[in-house]
């Protein structure tokens, strides 16, 4: 018979590892606001602290990478604790790749903010702003339903992928058109390309996190899956 | 536990035996691959009830076990496992206040009836116990010791049969030098191996293990362990196991008991990492009680 004792020290565990995904979580999510603000106020020295930022959230998933492995050797979890943490090891791998992504935006502006572009150049700021917005938010809704392992919370993220999409076609159109009008605009434009395109991809980790606390939750992999079964699979 | 949880696991298992059991199969084959030979049931249980005096201590069990594979029992101590698997080779017959009512069948024959000499429902179903128990004798005589009762087998032959139980149980290698040396000299995995390879020189089709290795160090537990993944390519394996690891490890299909009911049944792979049942679940992630 498991003594209790061992439970409750084995869950507190299991918290503590979660609590560590969700503090690495509110680093990159701030480091991709401040990033979005070093691009939208030409601010190098914002831009500065993000790329700085980045080295503590790879130290953070080393850090629970390492946690995620002696629990593992130690407590040989099955069932819905093995399912917990192989959600963690996903979700920490996705949130280091959005801190990344906040990094290459603010390595962009870096790069970008001598040449004064905001003046100079037409700039989709505004736009740029809307998608990450969206992106924002879908890396918070998908955080909050990892903090409490909330299916309906993790689907909502899943059906507005889409949106993010949609408004990352629309901007490469906008810079395209750019591009076409002024040749001379063309390497700013594909700069901000890049830019849109790592906002759009900080919404597919949101979304990879959203299947993990499926997963976690259900047991039942929910990736490459058509939305309706997987509506039919959360209920 | 209520009753009502209970009784609709063991209640629902009856309703479609052949189809769960072939849905799993399906499920070990496409996890195993070469390892799986059929699905077709060699043990049915059906509304098994079994008492130790007015103790009621399985309470309408219905399972399937599939051929060749293994199958682990596992559940908290008191859950009835270890007496299912005395059932399986009516080692309870020994005791005259204990009795078993249902159906337990081999191959569709029904083993627990009167009819059926005991001692050719255990040349079939063989079993090996927790604690080592070697004979006080030779090892070449603890493996011929059961071999004559069931065979008359020439020097040579019995020679060979002896080489090929002791190969089996992959204890060979070891022993072959000293057959002549008692039993009990050799040491506690040894001995348990020993133990395996009486119970398969035999021939027996099913192999039932109480406990094999609750009393072995981690590496005579793996040669054991290694042995079981080898001797379901021959034999229908069950394993009682009070480690989880374990059963995790060896086995094809788990059954998890709890106070005589049987609770969950299914694709080892599948239990451990999405149980149907919450019970299960809190029995295999240490949150029971």
């Amino acid at each position: 018979m498991p003594d209790k004792q061992l439970a409750v020290a084995y869950d507190a565990e299991l918290a503590a590892i979660t609590a560590h995904v969700l503090e690495m979580g509110g680093s990159v999510e701030s480091q991709l606001a401040q990033a979005m603000y070093a691009l939208t106020h030409s601010s190098a020295e914002t831009a500065q602290q993000v790329v700085a930022q980045e080295f503590k959230v790879n130290q953070m998933e080393v850090d629970i990478d390492r946690e995620l492995s002696a629990m593992i050797a130690r407590r040989q979890p099955t069932a819905r604790d093995l399912r917990l943490l192989i959600s963690v090891s996903k979700a920490v791998a996705n949130l280091e790749r959005v801190g990344d992504e906040a990094a290459r935006i603010a390595r962009t502006v870096q790069r970008l903010v001598d040449t004064d572009y905001a003046k100079r150049l037409r700039v989709p700021i505004n736009d740029l702003n809307f998608e990450a917005s969206l992106a924002l938010g879908q890396l918070r809704q998908a955080l909050n339903s990892f903090a409490r392992m909330d299916t309906s919370a993790a689907l909502e993220v899943l059906k507005h992928d889409d949106q993010i999409d949609l408004e990352f076609a629309g901007l490469l159109r906008t810079l395209i058109t750019f591009m076409m009008e002024d040749p001379g605009a063309i390497k700013l434009s594909i700069d901000l390309v890049f830019v849109a395109k790592a906002i759009e991809r900080v919404g597919d980790h949101a979304k990879n996190l959203a299947e993990a606390v499926i997963y976690a939750v259900m047991g039942t992999d929910v990736r490459h899956t058509a939305m309706a079964q997987v509506e039919d699979i959360v209920g | 536990m209520n009753s009502a949880t209970t009784g609709s696991a063991s209640a629902s298992a009856p309703a479609h035996p052949g189809q769960s059991i072939s849905h799993f199969a399906s499920h070990a084959q496409g996890r195993q691959g070469n390892q799986t030979k059929s699905s077709k049931t060699k043990v049915a249980v059906r509304d098994l009830n079994f008492y130790y005096g007015q103790f009621h201590a399985l309470k309408h069990i219905n399972l399937d076990i599939p051929e060749r594979q293994v199958t682990a029992f596992i559940g908290p101590s008191g859950c009835g496992k270890s007496t299912l698997l005395r059932v399986f080779n009516r080692m309870f017959e020994l005791y005259p206040e204990q009795r078993a009512e249902g159906a337990v069948t081999l191959d569709g024959e029904d083993i627990l009836s009167k009819k059926l000499d005991v001692s050719l429902v255990r040349a079939k179903i063989g079993m090996v116990f927790q604690k080592p128990t070697p004979f006080p004798m030779s090892i070449y005589d603890n493996i011929a010791f059961g071999v004559r009762l069931f065979e008359i087998l020439p020097r040579a032959a019995m020679d060979e049969r002896v080489e090929w139980a002791l190969k089996k149980a992959a204890l060979w290698n070891e022993v072959k030098d000293k057959l002549n040396q008692n039993g009990a000299s050799l040491s506690g995995g040894q001995q348990q191996r020993l133990c395996i390879a009486r119970g398969i020189a035999i021939k027996p089709e099913v192999l039932l293990l109480d406990e094999p290795c609750s009393a072995l160090d981690p590496i005579s537990t793996g040669k054991i362990e290694e042995l079981i993944h080898e001797l379901k390519v021959d034999y229908t394996v069950m394993i009682v196991t009070h480690n989880m690891q374990q059963a995790a490890r060896c086995s094809d299909f788990t059954a998890y008991m709890y106070l005589g009911d049987l609770i969950e049944f299914g694709a080892t792979a599948e239990m451990f990492m999405k149980p149907k049942k919450k019970d299960t679940e809190d029995y295999i992630t240490g949150r029971f009680g």
